[in-house]
């Protein structure tokens, strides 16, 4: 069991949290076509190495920005999104 | 029996406390300290064991993990251990011992024919042969055959083993004098040390072979490193197993005997210090009992003062048989030593040597009498082997370590900068004492070299050369594989099975591979190794699930009133997570109907806590909700409340629920019981990303509230006996206190009735429940079930989000298309409310159905004529005992006409199609 450390909490194990989505993933606004709108409801990138992706504490309930990389899961990275 | 015990040596066992253990119907003495195999060894018979495939019989041949042949299905203290291996297990009094695989005895096997079909066996066998009529034909007998050690289904084992977290600064793994050293060296830099030891004892080989460790004797360096371990704050786990290494340097270690724990250790640094595996030795019947690894002799020699036989042969090509055969002499056996090289160490002292000498096989069926080297046959009752050295480096690999190949050493080693741990000692391919303590850092000291010359498997040799003990593989079956094109390591492993039992292969894995490379004529290192994974030994699955088992699996949430409503003779169920009364009486499904039938009548009153209540509070409240919910609430007037639905980006209906206005800057979210958490975090993630978290706040409240729900024609009046404000409008409602209580009444339905749901802290639950049941005894009514509740809101066509919504329904297939048409501003989900297939005029849509019978629910809706194809579902279905008829909600295609067949079972039935809502369609009893 890998450990995510939440800006808030510190060290936790990886079962408190939630993946939520890649980094600057920005919601389309207004009325997007069909494909853009399609690609940002279902087009992860699920980059293989470094990546930096938006994680849900459920703990605390914080939503927090974790960078890592996919391959090796090192975590280099861990802050609050503003 | 060949083997026996030494009048003095031992020094793991107390003479003055003999056990007494029984093998197979046969009595076994032991001492204190004896393992049961040291115990076997000194006193009991030499076949204890049959084969996997061929039951051939099979003695002790290991000293540890690395054990074949000895398992046993062992009861102690009660419980049945299946599979343990005899050298793991601590001997205690009264100890019951089956041994695997065998029927009834060992010795007996009625099976022991089987291996007279060898040659009829081959590698692939079962592959080849059970193909013809289809493999499941044959599967029931060979599972019956195959498999070792059996479950006793009446005893369960370490099944309530806690699981423990611990953090340390370093951990080793592995108590020999690599171990202690590394111990000793990260005490030296500080912070603490926790040490794990599989056996009983700390010290590794030191405890057999003996020595001095940087000037003291080794019991009092191994003492000295011990009270400095636990002087730091450190611990010393012993009979423990670290059988995994998980990301993030995670080890996983179960400790029994004593007290049984499953550890889930977090180590700044591990070191491993696992050491190393004897190979054995690859003449013909090299698995007939009498022959055993010599580093085991030595072992149990000195520990137990179990001596293996009387005529010893000591076949190897390493220095380190030489103390092995001079302790064996000296405690008074004859002993051979057979060494395969020409240049030599002196002969110790009260031993024969013969240099040069090459094993061609072993002789005997059940027992060994002796074997032939150089074609010259030797008696004797006793063969040892020592093959060279494997190192154990099973964690290192876990943790993403790789290998290379080290030829001086003839073994794979850990490639240094690989992996989360250090390897030290033997694991690291460091053997003996005097180059473990120079690899330590210690100036380098007298000691002898452990020198040896290279053994490999000798295809040439005539008769059966087993490989793999435990799982029956020889080394025929290896060149059968290679034959066929099983090259890969990975192939040979799984067509042969070899290093696939429970010994994971730890004296065979090297072989198999030696004799691949040699089949193929690759290099070691070409023909590659295979992966190593969790478990490192055999765990149970009861200690893995730990304490998470039956009513601890999933933990459900508990009522606060659970006592009151079961002394009102509810029955519980669970339903989304929550323990609830079902129905109040014996038999749920009468007391469902009378129930539903007294709430239209009279008054029902059920308790509603669990249904989530989120405030959402701040300047900002109105805004985020907006966004959140399909429905808008910025409209809401303070003290109303509203039904409103919510949706995910991809326009599905995730929630539904009612959302109240208390204050301008305060609501109170409703979401369904098994959603609250969920919702919450859909409400978190626009608030933290898109509005100024500083503006709202949310709060689950759910636990803190105790709700009542009183509903029917005399919901009022039931209100008013127990002292309850009821001047609440449709669709409002009323913060008050009551009995100096705060109260908060809101007058929603969920049942078609005028309802009012009484909310209290949930410190005065058990006092509203006591004055609405008070009230109750007044004006008449009934305690209805969430069952009876379900036929009320299903005769109202009240939706169950999940229930009677699927993962492809919007908020127009459930007659709510209001907003998606009116609203201009952004909310979740809009977007994809307008997509080609959200716009479809084929929509499923929710209905219900009139039917003569009580629909089955997921009966599929086909066309009455026309080729049959499903047109939706059923998803709810009762008797309604207000309108005397089956009821039922669906889902079916748009625009199917007014009846449908229900497909069920084989056979069609007809429905008609009616507005979901079937009672009191135009809600005048609100
Ligand atoms: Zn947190």
């Amino acid at each position: 069991m890998q450990l995510f450390p939440c800006p808030f909490c510190g060290l936790r194990a990886e079962a408190e949290f939630h993946f939520a989505t890649t980094a600057g993933r920005a919601r389309p606004e207004g009325a997007p076509d069909d494909v853009a709108w399609a690609r940002y409801l279902y087009g992860e990138d699920a980059p293989k190495g470094l990546t930096t992706e938006i994680w849900l504490h459920t703990t605390c309930g914080e939503y927090f920005l974790l960078t890592r990389n996919s391959l090796t899961r090192l975590i280099t990275g861990s802050e609050a999104l503003r | 029996m060949t083997g026996w015990r030494h009048p003095t040596l031992g020094s793991e066992i107390d003479r003055t406390k003999p056990l007494r253990a029984k093998v197979d119907w046969e009595v076994i003495d032991g001492f204190q300290g004896d393992t049961l195999a040291s115990a076997l060894l000194a006193s009991g018979p030499r076949t204890i064991a049959r084969s996997f495939k061929y039951h051939r019989p099979r003695g002790v041949m290991g000293f540890g993990a690395e054990e074949p042949n000895a398992l046993f299905d062992v009861t102690r203290n009660g419980t049945t251990t299946p599979n343990a291996r005899a050298t793991l297990v601590p001997l205690t009094d009264g100890l019951k011992a089956r041994a695997v695989n065998a029927q009834p005895t060992a010795q007996k096997d009625r099976a022991r024919w089987l291996d007279l079909l060898h040659r009829a066996i081959p590698a692939g066998f079962y592959y080849k042969t059970f193909i013809a009529g289809g493999w499941h034909l044959y599967e029931p007998r060979i599972r019956k055959m195959a498999g070792l050690g059996q479950l006793d289904p009446t005893t369960t084992p370490h099944a309530d083993t806690p699981i423990r977290h611990a953090r340390c600064d370093t951990l080793v793994i592995g108590g020999g004098v690599a171990g202690l050293m590394a111990a000793r060296t990260a005490l030296e830099t500080g912070g603490t040390v926790w040490l794990i030891e599989q056996s009983r004892h700390l010290g590794g080989t030191l405890r057999w072979r003996g020595g001095e460790v940087d000037g003291q004797a080794w019991p009092d360096f191994v003492e000295d490193t011990r009270k400095a371990i636990l002087a730091s704050g450190g611990r010393i786990l012993i009979n423990t197993n670290a059988w995994g290494a998980f990301d993030h340097g995670l080890i996983a270690a179960y400790q029994r005997y004593v007290t049984d724990i499953h550890w889930q250790i977090r180590p700044l640094n591990t070191v491993l210090a696992t050491g190393a595996t004897e190979r054995p030795l690859w003449p013909a019947g090299n698995d007939i009992p009498g022959v055993i690894l010599a580093e085991a002799a030595h072992h149990y020699l000195m520990l137990y003062g179990a001596v293996v036989g009387r005529r010893i042969l000591l076949a190897t090509g390493s220095d380190a048989s030489y103390a092995t055969a001079a302790a064996l002499a000296e405690a008074g056996a004859d002993v051979t030593l057979a060494d395969r090289r020409a240049k030599t160490p002196p002969a110790p002292e009260g031993v024969l040597l013969l240099k040069s000498q090459q094993l061609q096989s072993v002789q005997g069926r059940t027992e060994m009498f002796g074997a032939t080297f150089n074609d010259t046959f030797l008696t004797a009752d006793t063969l040892l082997m020592s093959g060279g050295w494997t190192p154990s480096v099973q964690l290192h690999c876990q943790s993403g370590g790789k290998l290379d190949w080290d030829a001086d050493k003839d073994a794979l080693v850990p490639r240094p900068g690989t992996g989360h741990m250090r390897v030290v000692g033997a694991a690291n391919g460091t053997f003996g004492l005097a180059a473990t303590l120079i690899e330590a850092g210690l100036p380098p000291q007298t000691g002898p070299d452990w020198h040896w010359e290279t053994a490999r498997p000798n295809p040439l040799i005539k008769g059966r050369v087993w490989i793999d003990f435990q799982n029956d593989v020889t080394l025929k079956d290896v060149t059968l594989a290679a034959r066929e094109g099983f090259t890969s390591v990975e192939h040979l492993k799984r067509y042969t099975t070899l290093g696939m039992a429970t010994d994971q292969g730890r004296t065979s894995n090297f072989a198999g591979l030696a004799a691949m490379s040699e089949a193929t004529d690759r290099t070691i290192p070409e023909t590659g190794t295979t992966t190593f994974r969790p478990p490192v030994q055999p765990i149970p699955f009861t200690v893995i699930a730990g304490r998470r088992r039956g009513d601890l699996f999933n933990p459900l949430k508990r009522l606060t009133l659970e006592g009151q409503h079961k002394s009102r003779g509810a029955q519980f169920r669970e339903y989304g997570g929550w323990l609830r009364p079902s129905a109040y009486g014996d038999d749920e499904r009468s007391s469902a109907q009378t129930e539903a039938k007294v709430a239209r009548e009279t008054v029902g009153i059920y308790d509603a806590s669990p249904l989530g209540k989120l405030d959402v509070i701040g300047p900002g409240a109105a805004a985020l909700l907006d966004f959140a919910f399909y429905t808008r609430l910025s409209t809401l007037k303070p003290g109303r409340a509203r039904y409103a639905l919510m949706l995910r980006e991809n326009g599905i209906v995730f929630d539904d629920g009612v959302v109240m206005r208390v204050a301008e800057d305060h609501y109170v979210v409703s979401a369904s019981s098994s959603h609250a958490e969920a919702v919450r975090f859909v409400l978190e993630d626009p608030r933290q990303d898109r509005f100024d978290p500083g503006r709202v706040a949310i709060h689950d409240v759910t636990q803190a509230w105790t709700t009542l729900t009183v509903t029917g024609p005399r919901a009022k009046a039931l209100l008013d006996a127990a002292g309850l404000p009821v001047d609440c409008p449709a669709m409002g409602l009323t913060r008050s206190t009551w009995n100096d209580m705060p109260v908060r009444i809101a007058r929603i339905s969920l049942t078609g009735d005028i309802s009012f749901e009484v909310s209290v802290p949930t410190s005065d639950g058990a006092a509203l429940h006591a004055a609405l049941e008070a009230a109750r005894i007044k004006v008449g009514g009934h305690w209805i079930g969430l069952e009876a509740v379900m036929i009320l809101r299903a005769e109202k066509g009240y939706i169950v989000v999940g229930k009677d919504t699927d993962g492809s329904t919007m908020p127009h297939d459930l007659g709510w298309g209001g907003p998606r048409l009116k609203r201009s501003d952004a909310y979740l989900g809009k977007q994809s409310l307008f997509t080609e297939a959200a716009t479809a005029l084929d929509r499923r849509q929710l209905i219900g159905l009139e039917s003569a019978e009580v629909l089955a629910t997921g009966a599929h809706l086909v066309p009455l004529d026309g080729p049959r194809r499903s047109l939706g579902f059923v998803t709810s279905s009762y008797m309604s005992p207000n309108l005397n008829r089956p009821i039922a909600l669906a889902m079916v295609e748009a625009g199917h006409g007014s009846e449908v067949g229900i497909f069920h079972d084989g056979t069609v039935t007809r429905a008609r199609v009616t507005p979901a809502c079937a009672f009191d369609p135009k809600g005048e009893r609100l």
